[in-house]
């Protein structure tokens, strides 16, 4: 059997995204600014995709950005909010210790150049406490950016609450969408969301194209200069077949989300339930805020990375936090956040699912793992050490 | 394949797995917290030529072929033989490593070497110290590392059986 369980990471196409983007490159190949008829059509189709993409957000879709993907909006929304904030005298930025590095190293950047990042700790659950964001809330506060879900663990942080936070006292407030666009409903307008990111290929569009989403008013820096695409926002030729097939991609997720998450939750419970047999296992991130599709869970005595490549040789493709599979030295800065010590982080496995994931699937994978942990602590000497008591136990 | 095919190999069908109730000589090097630990085990005949050998390991696949491949590589050897075994030597026979999975075959270096250190300690052999200068090859031991470990909490550390 194979079984793709790496959707955090990325997506397949859907049928709708890749006939889009195929019909898109035979046909209409003109260039949005150009004055003729292949210019215009591409520029309907520029704009009409514009509007889809709006419409599924409730915004206006003179506030749409199509960026080259999430890191991309997610550089220009915090860096925007940054200068804009420091032309007021405001340079603070409020944030949190799990964000995706795409924010985290923008914050860092922006620190570098005279900014003060506060970044707020999260609970064992995941989950940002919103008290702590209002005490961290000072008078030269520019921006809050939190994220709308969190990408290794799942967990859906109060952006609702925030929102109404940041707009009672005229903060800037962006989220980074990316891994909540297309899955969980979404009202920049009833959520006080005055910037948001979102990214094609996590919902079944293509790789390399996204969008962002800015309130009429909120001021924008570009970070790509050149010509005027974008209302001057976002230099260089759009890449017109990719954002069209993406707004198709959208607007097919967003109209299913209900249907979808009735199924990938059963099967993600399913997957959990089975897992959680484990001796020695924990389900990191809190399980009812939670990505349908997300399953997240440590496992004492074994690292991450033997652990994907032996599930890969049964046809299961997953993720890990460890540190070995990523080339960093440090595992998961999201599964430190969650108070996990180094050695129950390195241990971590993801598996994150899509519609296109089938309970069977789940039920071979949910026989193929405990096999390969016993034999993965069988030889491993921390394990050995924990089951004879020299060690302690993080996971009863 | 991020890996070679010899690391796959050496990886899904390990050599000389398993503990040893009556080692010789026990060695344990890395940290837990790097997410790297190996430990080897050797048996030494009365000609000091290793006999036996059996490893533990926790950590990636690289760190398991590693272990895996220089058991292979003492197995039969003079114990001074086996002290002579290189990271280079390990790597080589694995037919190459990713750049960042190096110090996975540091690491096996320096559990032979901690295991025959502690044989060298159980017998009352003497040594030359130097021999046995701690080399770092744990995860978090790269000059570009952020890991709040000390050095200290590194290197060869003393097997407890
Ligand atoms: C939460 C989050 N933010 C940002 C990104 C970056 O998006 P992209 O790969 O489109 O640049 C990702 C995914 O990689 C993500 O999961
Ligand atoms: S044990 Fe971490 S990279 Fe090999």
């Amino acid at each position: 059997m194979f079984v793709y369980s790496d959707n955090a990471a990325t997506t397949k196409m859907s049928k709708t995204a890749m006939d889009t983007m195929f019909s898109m490159l035979e046909e209409v190949y003109g260039n949005p600014s150009s004055l003729h008829t292949a210019g215009q059509t591409a520029r309907e189709r520029l704009e009409e995709a514009r509007k889809t993409v709006a419409d599924c957000l409730n915004a206006d879709e003179r506030e749409i950005y199509f960026t080259s993907g999430g890191s991309e909006a997610d550089n220009q929304a915090i860096i925007s909010a940054a200068k804009a904030g420091e032309r007021k005298g405001k340079k603070h930025i409020i944030s949190t210790k799990i964000e995706h590095h795409a924010v985290l190293h923008t914050l860092e950047r922006l620190e570098k150049q005279g900014f003060e990042v506060t970044l707020l700790d999260v609970g064992r659950d995941g989950i940002v406490k919103v008290p702590d964001l209002e005490a961290a809330i000072r008078p030269d506060t520019a921006l809050v950016t939190v994220m709308f879900a969190n990408n290794e663990i799942g967990t859906i942080q109060p952006v609702a609450e925030i929102g109404n936070i940041c707009r009672s006292k005229g903060i800037i407030f962006h989220t980074d969408a990316v891994q909540a666009a297309g899955h969980l409903h979404i009202d920049v307008k009833a959520m006080n969301i005055d910037m948001l990111s979102l990214s094609a290929h996590k919902f079944h569009g293509p790789k390399g194209v996204g969008a962002l989403y800015a309130r009429k008013g909120t001021a924008l820096t570009s970070i790509i200069d050149g010509g005027a695409q974008e209302r001057g926002k976002r230099a260089g030729t759009e890449n017109v077949p990719a954002i069209v097939s993406m707004a198709a991609a959208f607007k097919e997720a967003c109209g299913n989300i209900d249907k979808n998450a009735g199924y990938v939750i059963a099967m993600r419970d399913r997957l959990i339930a089975g897992l959680e047999k484990i001796p020695h296992s924990v389900v990191n991130g809190d399980r009812e805020n939670r990505l349908p599709n997300n399953v997240n869970m440590c496992f004492e005595g074994i690292e991450g990375e033997s652990l994907l490549l032996m599930l890969d040789a049964k046809g299961i493709e997953a993720s890990s936090g460890s540190a070995c599979t990523s080339g960093s030295l440090d595992p998961s800065h999201v599964l430190l956040a969650l108070g996990l010590p180094h050695e129950v982080a390195h241990g971590s496995l993801r598996l994150s699912l899509s519609e296109y994931n089938t309970p069977e699937e789940m039920d071979y994978i949910i026989e193929k793992v405990p096999g390969i942990i016993e034999y993965l602590r069988n030889m491993s000497p921390v394990w050995e050490e924990l089951e004879s008591g020299r060690r302690e136990h993080f996971i009863d | 394949m991020l890996y070679s095919e010899k690391v796959m190999d050496h990886f899904q069908n390990p050599r000389n797995v398993g503990k040893m109730e009556d080692a010789d000589g026990v060695g344990e090097v890395g940290n837990a917290k790097c997410g790297d630990i190996m430990k080897m085990y050797i048996k030494v005949d009365d000609e000091g030529i290793i006999s036996d050998v059996k490893f533990n390991t926790f950590g990636c696949g690289s760190a398991i072929a590693t272990s895996s491949i220089a058991t292979e590589m003492i197995m039969g050897k003079r114990i001074e033989e086996a002290l002579t075994l290189s990271n280079k030597a390990v790597v080589e026979a694995l037919d190459g490593l990713p750049a960042n999975k190096l110090h996975c075959s540091v690491l096996a270096e320096e559990a032979v070497k901690a295991a025959v250190k502690d044989y060298y300690d159980k017998r009352g052999i003497a040594y030359d110290e130097k021999l046995f200068a701690p080399g770092g090859g744990s995860c978090c031991e790269t000059p570009l590392d952020d890991c709040e470990l000390r050095p200290e909490d590194i290197h060869i550390k003393p097997a407890r059986q």
